[in-house]
């Protein structure tokens, strides 16, 4: 059994980074030269980890899937980047962020890991600026806040409804610029189907070139997965059609261990499924619930037009249940809560599964302050509306056009229709301090790994984790084992580590084409999807979860045995490509099954149908479960549960209270 | 505009790789829903052909949500479609009616071989931005965001410019298969930003010549571009563009 050792520094929680960070071995800077760090994943975690290597020396190889880095998924994050840079006065600190996040997970993530993540975050919003990135400002020039859900101040950095979009491409920018220099090397269309383990040390990866089809062998000193969340294990998700586990998943087979697979991020804010054709989900921004407000009918199956149905007759039950927080609070209480209402009968539209986000009163409100700093005395309410139309459109014009592409219908004019999808996974490979798995030279950052967000995310974190981890923890931590390896010559290619990593890739390729069966792999994808979200979706319990298993099993028996993949391997092939990914996720599917029938708690996005309070809140048992669950792959699709015990000393665990 | 479910036919580029001549193939479609997106009706296609045990049609596409800039598909002669300011993800079917006949090539430019199908090659658009499209600076030199006050109305017209996706439509469209829009929009973005200007005029000279050098062609002021792009980028850039341009050849001392 690897040990499972999370490395946290000695000292104090507030000095632990700083001290670390001052006493990390170096590695010099004719020595970086000689040195090659293979990164998979160009989002934002992949390129700025990538970018900022480069910039200290060291020889880089990236690798996509996409055909420009810039397309990575994270491009399509909207809301915002939390920093804890108190711009607004009102009583921001880095310990409130540590705070807000610890408490947002639900007690299920790492002390250490979160107080470094809110330490570095004020770092991420200059380096973004310095690099040009325009985040929204205010009249006198600075930036602009807003506010995001779980947290009581304003420290959310935007840019429109596209900040993703903005802090990729600032990464990506830098990025190219190493490019161009020729101190990194970037592989797109390239995709990675093995890690190759020499002599227990990561040493290189077995990629895909997706357009001829050619298995190509990279070695390298250490290798960053960068590679995403696994949202798209259930069909349909908020990511991008490409986004996928097997690079991670690859890793976890080579003997890294997978923390709290369970873990998955159901986001109250999507626009509602349409039909069976239906591809993916889209998301409406969080930032929406800044000036939205959420609500049903309070009569059960009203039909009636949102518009016709008068003020007393809603049910705001986000502001009922939690006045203190409201419409912001965590996403998986507003998930739930609006399962709740939708079960009970509750629901609008057309399929009766979703509930209205309702922005007249925030743009009349709006309009009137408007109104005033244009001089316009006493304005009625249509002058209030359309002044108020003006300033909801700069805020979030984007995804107002986007819910019109999709719905067909006219946000300004009527409430939105919303309803929670997966959206992010905080599970992932398990990491330590470092952000090194258990396979040592192999790293993951981002979305990819477990470790900040515990069992649920707030808003506008994942930005700030994936840009941490690259800009600010790797380039350091990565220093301690590099230092060791100066005496590693390059690594040959012809290793039989290499051989056997190559082989098994082709092996898995061949196996695909031999099926020869009559089902296409999108059958058998959402087939999995449809499992995983009636078994292991917002609401999970012990006997569904059994099933589930069961169901997955023979899913993955019909899978390589009827499915057809057609063309060939020497070619362009995304049916080929999208085979091995869902291959992943039969097997990664499974395995959150077991997570989380064997999580006998509910906590954040974790929500075990026998374990709540009266309220219909979650319940967690700190006594037998605050640990993550780190699982390790033992061959033939078992696995072996091992714990790392989660230690609060700075902070009073408690029930997590929104009201 | 459709409210009832549609039969199609479907006129679509099959090309099986660079070298590979292309042409167009019919395929008939039937039931298609009014609220499916235009790259969700090919995947129903696609399952048809891969049920008869045929080769899918390739098309790029990721996010699905007008943001990520990989589709690319050039609808009935138009890059993305019919709708103004919309990518082929977010067009749907609701812009069709039933018995139409679409066309749907992939983007045509010297500079965007034809990798296979719909799919094209948009390196070159990354190597423009390898060439200059950034501002140096290494991870941990800056100071703080706030020392630098920008006024809002800059900062705006910065982001309008940044919005840019790097689809590539503006090169579809346009006659000479210019990148000027493209290209123009990291000029403008970077050249109205403080941080942006000690490099501003050895930026916009590398960035043009290694547009230059890729082989897109030159702007003849049609404005098909700004017509045609997803996400409104205004042709004002290219004036931006020209402007520093000939600043930095004329005037600037750093003439590159």
């Amino acid at each position: 059994m690897a040990e499972l050792n999370a490395h946290i520094p000695e000292g104090e929680l507030t000095e632990k980074w700083t001290k670390l960070r001052s006493s990390m071995p170096l590695v010099n800077p004719a020595n970086k030269r000689s040195i090659e760090v293979i990164v998979v994943g160009s989002g934002l975690a992949g390129a700025s980890a990538a970018a900022t290597l480069a910039e200290m020396g060291y020889k880089v190889k990236c690798f996509c899937f996409q055909d420009s880095p810039r397309r990575a998924h994270s491009i399509a994050a909207q809301g915002g980047i939390n920093a804890a840079k108190n711009y607004q006065n009102d009583g921001d600190s880095t310990y409130r962020l540590f705070y807000d996040t610890i408490k947002g997970g639900d007690y299920r993530s790492r002390e250490a890991n979160v107080h470094r993540l809110a330490e570095v975050s004020a770092n991420i919003i200059d380096q973004c600026v310095a690099q040009g990135v325009p985040l929204a400002r205010e009249y006198g020039g600075l930036l602009d806040n807003r506010s995001f859900g779980g947290t009581q101040v304003q420290r959310t950095f935007y840019a429109a409804g596209q900040t993703g979009q903005q802090l990729l491409l600032g990464a990506y920018s830098a990025l190219e610029r190493q490019i161009g220099m020729g101190k990194v090397e970037m592989f797109t269309r390239h995709e990675m189907l093995e890690v190759v383990v020499v002599d227990g040390k990561a040493r290189g990866i077995i990629a895909r070139d997706l357009i001829s089809g050619e298995l190509q062998r990279h070695s390298g000193h250490a290798v960053l997965l960068c590679s995403g969340g696994y949202g798209n294990v259930f069909y349909l998700s908020t990511n991008a059609m490409g986004s996928n586990v097997t690079a991670a998943w690859k890793a976890h087979k080579k003997g890294a261990f997978f923390g709290n697979p369970c873990y998955t991020q159901i986001h109250p804010t999507c626009i509602p499924v349409s039909g069976d054709h239906q591809s993916k989900l889209t998301l409406m921004s969080e930032s929406l619930r800044n000036d939205g407000r959420i609500w049903v009918p309070k009569k059960k199956d009203d039909n009636r037009k949102a518009s016709d149905i008068p003020e007393e007759e809603r049910d705001y039950y986000l502001e009922r249940r939690y006045p203190a927080f409201g419409n912001l609070v965590p996403r998986d209480v507003a998930s739930r809560a609006a399962k709740e209402r939708c079960d009970a009968g509750y629901g609008v539209g057309k399929s009766k599964l979703a509930v209205y986000l309702d922005f007249k009163a925030n743009t009349e409100r709006y309009g009137r302050i408007e109104a005033s700093v244009q001089n316009i005395h006493n304005p009625d309410k249509e002058t209030c509306m359309r002044l108020g139309r003006e300033v909801i459109k700069e805020k979030y014009g984007n995804l107002f056009d986007m819910y019109k592409q999709i719905t067909g219908e006219d946000p300004y004019e009527l409430p939105m229709r919303i309803y929670p999808a997966v959206h992010y996974t905080m599970g992932g490979l398990w990491v330590d301090y470092n952000l090194m798995t258990t396979v040592p030279g192999l790293y993951a950052l981002g979305e990819a790994n477990f470790s900040d967000h515990g069992a649920n995310r707030l808003g506008a974190s994942a930005l700030m984790q994936g840009l941490a981890d690259g800009y600010f923890v790797i380039p350091y931590t990565i220093g301690a084992y590099l230092s060791k390896e100066l005496a590693t010559k390059p690594i040959p290619q012809d290793h039989p580590a290499f051989i056997e990593a190559e082989a098994s890739a082709k092996g898995i390729i061949d196996k695909f084409f031999s099926i020869k069966g009559t089902k296409s792999v999108d059958h058998f994808h959402k087939k999995l999807g449809k499992i995983m979200w009636e078994r292991c979706g917002m609401a999970r319990n012990a006997e569904g979860l059994k099933k589930g298993i069961e169901e997955i099993q023979q899913l993955r028996k019909d899978f390589w045995s009827d499915l057809r993949v057609p063309g060939d391997a020497n070619e362009l092939n995304p049916e080929l490509e999208k085979a091995g990914r869902v291959a992943d996720f039969i097997e990664l599917g499974e395995l959150m099954c077991m997570d989380a029938l064997n999580r006998n708690e509910s906590c954040g996005g974790h929500f075990r149908e026998e374990y709540q309070t009266e309220e219909g809140e979650a319940l967690r048992d700190d006594v037998n479960y605050a640990y993550v669950a780190a699982w390790e792959y033992k061959g033939d699709v078992k696995f072996e549960l091992h714990k790392e015990e989660l230690k609060f000393e700075n902070i009073k665990v408690a029930q997590r209270s929104y009201k | 505009m459709s409210t009832e479910n549609m039969n199609l036919t479907l006129k679509v580029w099959r090309q099986k790789d660079h070298k590979a001549k292309g042409n167009l193939v019919d395929y008939k479609l039937s039931d298609i829903s009014p609220d499916m997106s235009f790259l969700e009706m090919f995947d129903v296609l696609n399952e048809g052909l891969v049920d008869k045990g045929e080769e899918p049609v390739v098309f790029d596409h990721d996010c699905r949500e007008g943001i990520c800039g990989a589709c690319s598909m050039f609808i009935n002669g138009q890059p993305h479609g019919p709708l103004q300011g919309v990518t082929t993800c977010q067009l749907h079917m609701r812009s069709f009616k039933d018995g139409d006949t679409i066309v749907v090539e992939p983007w045509r430019a010297q500079a965007f071989p034809v990798v296979k199908d719909l799919m094209v090659d948009r390196s070159a658009f990354d190597r423009v931005i390898a060439a200059g499209g950034f501002i140096s600076v290494n991870t941990g030199n800056a100071q703080d965001a706030n020392s630098l006050p920008i006024p809002k109305v800059q900062a705006d017209s910065a982001f309008e410019a940044a919005a840019c996706i790097g689809c590539g439509a503006c090169v579809a469209t346009c006659k000479n298969a210019s990148a000027m829009l493209f290209v123009s929009a990291k000029i403008s973005q970077l050249a109205q930003l403080p941080q942006g200007q000690p490099e501003r005029y050895r930026r916009v000279q590398s960035m043009v010549a290694q547009m230059d050098a890729e082989g897109f062609g030159n702007c003849t002021n049609t404005g098909a571009c700004e017509a045609e792009c997803p996400k409104g980028i205004s042709l004002e850039n290219i004036a931006r563009m020209n402007r520093d341009f000939y600043s930095a050849k004329f005037v600037s001392e750093e003439s590159i």
